[in-house]
């Protein structure tokens, strides 16, 4: 029997043709760990997975700050440095403030919804 | 800070520097703020920037040290929250933060934190050293032309 206790699960990650669609467990991005974990997969889909396009669906998140905005833009960046892309769909209005006065949403691809977001790819 | 009336919700407390202690500050102001029927927006604004203002404070200001503590204290009325939150750091001139919007920074992975407090909140003010920072927001639907916070 293992002594480590049992990873919490952050990321819910769904096939749809070539794209993998990804649904945060968490409704809150918030503390430092939680985010560096949730940073970890998120780059493990590209690094070790392969995965070439990925959607990040929001509808689940209601609160994130902006320690959780540095591990998407490193996710775009490892993305577009193999030639995949990112995408962002389904967030709150609250949120979206956040990429708009930041104006992170000039170089990330939002979409406002899951099916327009398989469509920007 | 401005003088208040309608019964206004007052407190000072001090914190070591731990980010679950701020994390408790957040959820009682958050309690307060719903108590005296604040909009989900307005929760939201305030939220980010205590969230924002305080891990400032507690890792950048007083380096995670236990033994330095953060003072928070805030105001609510039914027209206005107001918060002073301060550190026991250097400081620092927030002039000096490089502006995260520019290209060269755009893609930087940090330094949008006092950006988004800005954003988000009606007034924000630094003071001395620039270890102590007062930020106020004006309910929804209540007038700016008061949002004016004292140095």
């Amino acid at each position: 029997m293992s002594s480590q206790p049992a990873r919490k699960r952050r990321l819910e990650v769904e096939d749809i043709g070539d794209i993998a669609v990804v649904n945060f467990v968490d409704k809150k991005i918030l503390d430092e760990q939680n985010i560096q974990m949730i940073g970890d997969d998120l780059f493990r889909l590209v690094d070790e997975l392969g995965r070439r396009k990925v959607l990040l669906n929001f509808c689940n998140v209601e609160f994130m700050s902006s320690a959780a905005l540095g591990k998407l833009i490193t996710l775009h960046r490892k993305l577009q440095a193999v030639q995949g892309k990112l995408v962002l769909c389904k967030i709150a209005k609250d949120i979206l403030d956040v990429f708009k006065i930041t104006k992170l949403d000039r170089i990330l691809t939002i979409t406002p919804d899951e099916q327009s977001g398989l469509q920007a790819f | 800070m401005s003088s208040m009336c309608d019964n206004p919700i007052v407190a000072e407390l001090s914190i070591p520097s731990d980010l679950a202690e701020a994390r408790r500050i957040q959820d009682l102001i958050e309690e307060a703020l719903q108590a005296s029927a604040y909009s989900e927006h307005d929760i939201f604004s305030i939220k980010l920037a205590l969230e924002e203002a305080l891990v400032n404070a507690i890792k950048h200001g007083n380096q995670m040290d236990r033994d330095k503590r953060v003072t928070v204290c805030y105001q609510i009325t039914p027209q206005r929250f107001e918060v002073r939150i301060t550190d026991e750091g250097e400081g620092f001139n927030p002039d000096d933060v490089p502006d995260p919007t520019a290209i060269e920074n755009i893609e930087r992975p940090c330094g949008r934190g006092l950006l988004l407090i800005r954003g988000f909140m009606t007034n924000v003010v630094y003071h001395g050293k620039g270890n102590s920072v007062s930020m106020t927001k004006i309910r929804d639907g209540v007038g700016n032309s008061d949002a004016h916070t004292s140095d």
